[in-house]
């Protein structure tokens, strides 16, 4: 083993400056998973050139993931066309290499291709080229990490996903959509009053959105890619918490309309809201199973706010959290096996993880203001919003809690994460 | 003449030849989200009938009371309105009655402890016991609107208990 793979393995601080985003992000990674691949991405060739070091990119999502240990080998950048010399890999403990090129294209665009091989078994693995222009070769590189994740873990990747997030700074609040390392960070909406509760809509096009821009809580269905929106909850009282059900054709909401706040289903083109339940309780985040069949929420019925489902029809509610007093926010992995939400215990809102077969429940976090968690895609990953030092920042962790790492604004807060669908 | 019909089959060829297709797809996801500009006008109603505004200054009501005197403070955890509101919610309820046209809007709010969306359903709490109480003195519900901004518009920053007792209110305000 080398000194470098000690040096690299607990903690990777890379700091990725971009033109385009406003905040600009270093991503920290902390923690050892219980099985992570042994990896070495070499540089690609002729990245020292190009606008993107397209090899650190690949680096920071494996890393991110929890599931890879990057290993650091000197040497010069490998490309995917030269047979690497293996044994140099075996020796320092890697399982497999990823090489690569970066070339400019005459019509200025960048060529990347790159190869994945099995170190242990002396094969390759495939890989893949991108023609793609200079602004797309972050996400030329996620989609080689994509590949890799892919080829190795058997499940499908997220690095090629976006978050949607809120940013107060002073008293200019605004609402981002970014890549899911949290780099090239667009603003959707930016507003003199507070935004919360993001939702990406299941095909990824639209987030809906609470604003409270004209004094009072709205839920807006917002278009990413035209800027348009839609107000689809502007009734009497308070309107907030949307939340789309599978198939993008209905939004649950909570709503004051009828007295206190209550759960509330809108077509998500808008229309007349339909009750889903009566209770004389507060009902809110409504979150649909990734089945479309049920309905998770939170409820103070019980006396105190906990985690509830019932069916999509609003019948046969059944509580779901039964440790603590304090139990929010809830979000559902896509095989329906995980529920992950914020349980207050002894004045802390911590992020927990809970099997739902069993009810079992893992404190995954240790610090002390966490909210809005949300899990990615792939279900193998959660990003949820915390306090560092003072500050909000966003942070990502593995579902046992082992692997986080640090997404962070250079100015002002960020809160309120929703993870957006794999793209089609 | 020639030069030109050379420039154009030369330029079609050039069309016509791009770049390799990568071997693998890569569809290029446009994540240019064109920023919106702060709106600042009042979202109309949804169940609303036409309702023309209603300028106080142009009244011969009597002016409502000052800012110091349209807050009611809650305990933790609470939404009942303490004895010491009551004339505060009462002078209120006169000035609202005292004229047909006119609109109050009650903000709830609470500290900044807990989550965003349940925290918006407490201030709900709070705005509708003030509107409850309101009611109670005989003013209409159809001039009473209760709303919650939950924790996000905060009166006072900080984290002690001081700060808190600032924060968890409802506001009255006329439209």
């Amino acid at each position: 083993m080398t000194r470098h793979f000690f040096a690299l393995c607990f903690s990777v601080f890379l700091f990725a400056a971009s033109g385009v985003s406003h905040a600009q992000f270093r991503v920290e990674v902390s923690g050892v998973g219980l099985t992570q691949v042994p990896i070495v991405i070499s540089a690609f060739k002729g990245e020292a050139g190009s606008p993107q070091k397209v090899s650190s990119i690949v680096q920071a999502d494996l890393e991110r993931s929890g599931q890879f240990r990057p290993v650091a080998v000197a040497g010069t950048a490998l490309d995917e066309v030269t047979l690497p010399n293996l044994s140099v890999f075996r020796q320092v403990g890697s399982d497999a290499l990823v090489v690569g090129s970066v070339t400019k294209l005459a019509d200025g665009r960048f060529d990347v291709r790159f190869r994945l091989w099995d170190v242990v078994k002396g094969q390759e693995l495939g890989g893949q080229s991108f023609a793609v222009s200079a602004s797309d070769l972050r996400l030329a590189a996620h989609r080689v990490a994509d590949f890799v994740y892919e080829k190795l873990t058997g499940d499908k990747g997220v690095f090629s996903t976006r978050i949607a997030y809120v940013t107060k700074v002073g008293q200019r609040f605004q609402l981002w959509v970014a890549d899911a390392d949290g780099e090239n960070a667009l603003p959707a909406l930016a507003s003199a009053e507070s935004i919360i509760s993001p939702a990406w809509s299941p095909d990824g096009n639209q987030l809906a959105y609470v604003s409270f821009e004209s004094r009072k809580p709205v839920v807006y269905v917002h278009n990413v890619s035209t800027g348009k929106r839609r107000l689809i909850a502007n009734f009497k009282g308070s309107n907030s918490a949307p939340a789309w059900s599978p198939d993008g054709k209905t939004i649950a909401v909570t709503l004051s309309l009828g007295g206190g706040s209550q759960l509330y289903l809108l077509n998500a083109e808008g229309g007349e809201p339909k009750r889903l339940m009566q209770s004389g309780s507060i009902d809110t985040e409504p979150v649909f199973s990734p089945d479309g069949q049920r309905i998770y929420f939170v409820s103070d019925r019980g006396g105190s706010p906990q985690i509830y489902r019932a069916s999509v029809s609003g019948q046969n509610a059944e509580r779901v959290t039964f440790t603590g007093t304090y139990n929010i926010s809830p979000t559902l992995s896509p095989d329906g096996r995980w529920m992950a939400y914020i349980s207050r215990a002894g004045g802390a809102f911590r992020l927990n993880v809970m099997e739902l077969d069993s009810g079992a429940v893992r404190v995954i976090s240790d610090t002390a203001a966490d909210e809005s968690p949300s899990f990615a895609p792939n279900g193998k990953l959660l990003v949820y919003a915390s306090q560092v030092q003072g500050r909000e920042a966003l942070m990502t962790s593995t579902l046992d809690g082992r692997v986080k790492a640090r997404l962070s604004g250079q100015s002002g807060d960020i809160r309120e994460p929703h993870w957006g669908p794999f793209s089609r | 003449m020639k030069k030109l019909f050379f420039g154009f089959v030369v330029s079609l060829i050039l069309a016509g030849c791009g770049t390799s297709v990568p071997l693998s797809d890569v569809p290029v996801t446009d994540a240019t989200a064109k920023p919106v500009s702060t709106s600042g006008a009042p979202v109309p109603a949804a169940t609303s009938t036409g309702v023309a505004p209603v300028d106080l200054t142009q009244s011969t009501a009597p002016m409502a009371p000052g800012l110091e005197k349209r807050v009611v403070y809650f305990d933790y955890d609470s939404f009942v309105i303490k004895p010491e509101f009551q004339s505060l919610i009462a002078e209120h309820a006169r000035l609202i009655k005292a004229q047909a046209g006119r609109k109050a809007i009650i903000e709830g709010h609470t500290d900044e402890r807990g989550g965003r969306e349940y925290n918006l359903a407490l201030g709900q709490k709070r705005a509708e016991a003030v509107v409850g109480a309101l009611t109670v003195l005989g003013v209409s519900g159809a001039q009473l609107e209760a709303v919650s901004f939950g924790k996000e518009k905060p009166a006072a920053q900080g984290a002690d208990e001081a700060v808190y007792a600032k924060n968890r209110r409802a506001e009255i305000r006329y439209q």
